[in-house]
């Protein structure tokens, strides 16, 4: 297995890279679109832009409000996490360490939630968020991702603090700490390793998701990147510089962000679901 | 830190409790989160279940109980029994190939490659991107035109012959989504498998080589069973995926041509707020749902028992 680098490892190496340059090349296709006038779009679909035009993307950034919906985005994602961090960590606390019936009962009920798709209750939770005037709203956005992704978060959690010696909180309290300030300074603080998957995995799904702000958010002004995107290629959709030129600027923040924490991204997402 | 932690047991001994007992953190912790996911997840998916049974057009209040009329109409509609065949078909396609394909590649980087880290990068960026713009971007590759996206590469390359109207061609359109699906997540199957293998743990293969087993034969005999666990997660997740599959859809052909690529997430959603059938609509929703429930809990029960034997 680890036997040094020999003439096999370099064919491996050269059928992985052809393997990699195949895979990319939807992604040449559409960065070089966007970098290209119509004329060159019509008559070398598949050669570099010459000379590369930048006009779409100003064009598609304005079209699209992308600036406004990378905030819309930004907020409801933040938030969103925040909260289930702060209300998923609690609640996780207390099934950890309790041995009752209860909160077995009550663990196993947060279980469901993970393979219940919630187009099942999809319309009744449209309904109760429209009688509440929260259509269109963050809040109503927040409250959604909050409730939604609980059961996975409750989940990692509670998995992560089981494997935790009980003995520090104990000492905390025996110091006269409060169950609120033993949690707050003493617990909290050793979860970030699990934490960090929580935030990781929570962010990207609710960065990407579709069809509830599609739902949601449709024509208040506060849509979210994918809707945004969503609205504005079926408007151009036969402008293919413009729309290449929307994709990229659409996409490029998040594979930034990748970018940059690519080491704790795959990890999040490759141990996140380990029980 | 060895010390305090040393410390702090011998207190906890002196201290009436057992060592290491639990102090049980109060349950007006789990308050908040259970107010919430009652709220979002529990009631609506009851009230959802049980509208399912009535003729609700989902404005008002108004609605009567019709028994199980909405599921014999569910039967005897040829949209929804095409969704539910495409659903599976779909379900089977990114199940086998999503992780077949994840397996490989896992296995390509997991080796002494030099590009093998930036490989892991390239092959897992899709999974963060929305599938929304990965749906749109395939579509430009699927474009009709002989002169664009993937036909234009059949076309350079010689083979013009096998150039194809991807998405309109009914018979084709499932198969080119589930293609845009698999090449979005294979790396995600990649990364899994990838943390399965770094847990096998390497002194049994060597040994196994010593003892003069082939490459296949480790694979066969050590590295595979001890990839079960990563399997399992591996199944469930493209599984669940692939049942519920519906961005993708909306944004490439809308159930197009026809019904041809329509699943029951789209059928649900276009019964309700295209056609105002509510009621309809979560009788699918129910159907999507024992579908999963039943489907989780068949392979946690076969993967699990592998997971053991193996």
């Amino acid at each position: 297995m680890r036997t040094g680098y020999r003439p096999r490892t370099f064919v491996l190496e050269v059928v992985m890279v052809a393997a990699a340059i195949a895979f990319l090349f939807p992604v040449y296709a559409l960065v070089t679109l966007a970098f290209k006038d119509p004329t060159q779009i019509a008559n070398k679909p598949l050669s570099l832009p010459d000379p590369p035009s930048v006009g779409s993307f100003g064009e598609a950034w304005r079209s699209a409000s992308l600036g406004s919906a990378l905030l819309n985005s930004t907020l409801i994602t933040a938030s969103s996490v925040l909260v289930l961090i702060v209300l998923g960590s609690l609640a996780a606390y207390f099934l950890a360490r309790t041995a009752t019936r209860l909160s077995y009962s009550l663990y196993i009920l947060f279980l469901v939630g993970i393979i219940l798709p919630f187009q099942l209750g999809m319309i009744p939770l449209y309904q109760l968020v429209n009688n509440l005037g929260l259509l269109g709203t963050y809040q109503g956005m927040i409250l959604f991702y909050t409730g939604i992704q609980l059961p996975f978060t409750v989940f990692l959690y509670t998995g992560f603090i089981r494997s935790l010696p009980a003995d520090y909180t104990n000492a905390a309290l025996i110091d006269g700490a409060s169950h609120l300030q033993a949690f707050a300074h003493v617990i909290f603080p050793l979860l970030r390793p699990i934490t960090g998957t929580v935030l990781i995995l929570n962010a990207v799904h609710i960065w990407n998701d579709f069809f509830t702000p599609l739902l949601y958010l449709g024509g208040s002004g506060r849509e979210t990147v994918p809707v945004r995107v969503f609205a504005f290629v079926n408007e151009y959709t036969s402008d293919y510089g413009l729309v290449a030129a929307g994709l990229v600027l659409a996409a490029l923040p998040i594979l930034l962000v990748f970018l940059f924490l690519q080491r704790y991204v795959i990890r999040g997402f490759s141990s996140g679901l380990k029980g | 830190m060895t010390i305090t932690a040393q410390a702090v047991r011998r207190d906890a001994v002196k201290a009436p409790r057992r060592r290491g007992a639990m102090v049980a953190p109060p349950w007006l912790f789990a308050v908040p989160a259970l107010l919430v996911y009652a709220f979002v997840v529990l009631y609506p998916a009851l009230s959802g279940a049980g509208s399912a049974f009535t003729d609700w057009s989902g404005v008002g209040e108004q609605r009567s109980f019709v028994g199980v009329d909405n599921f014999k109409q569910l039967f005897h509609d040829d949209q929804a029994l095409g969704a539910l065949r495409n659903t599976l078909m779909l379900t089977v396609a990114i199940v086998v190939v999503q992780n077949g394909l994840g397996l490989l590649l896992a296995l390509g980087v997991h080796t002494r490659i030099k590009t093998r880290m930036a490989l892991r990068v390239i092959f897992f960026a899709p999974v963060v991107v929305s599938p929304v713009m990965v749906s749109f971007l395939w579509k430009y590759v699927y474009n009709p035109s002989p002169d664009a996206g993937l036909n234009a590469v059949l076309g350079a390359v010689g083979l013009g012959g096998l150039r194809q109207d991807w998405l309109g061609n009914p018979s084709l359109a499932i198969w080119s989504v589930a293609f845009t699906v698999i090449w979005q997540c294979a790396g995600y199957s990649m990364v899994i498998f990838l943390a399965g293998l770094e847990g096998v743990p390497a002194e049994l293969l060597e040994s196994a080589m010593v003892d003069g087993a082939g490459t296949m034969a480790r694979f066969r005999h050590i590295t595979w069973p001890l990839l079960a666990p990563a399997v399992t997660i591996n199944v469930m997740l493209s599984t669940v995926g692939g049942l519920t599959l519906f961005t993708q859809i909306i944004a490439m052909t809308n159930g197009g041509p026809g019904y041809a690529t329509d699943t029951l997430s789209t059928v649900l959603y276009k019964q309700a707020f295209v056609f105002g059938k509510f009621g309809y609509s979560t009788a699918v929703a129910l159907v999507l749902a024992i579908f999963v429930a039943a489907v989780s809990f068949i392979q946690i029960g076969y993967l699990r028992s592998r997971e053991t034997a193996a």
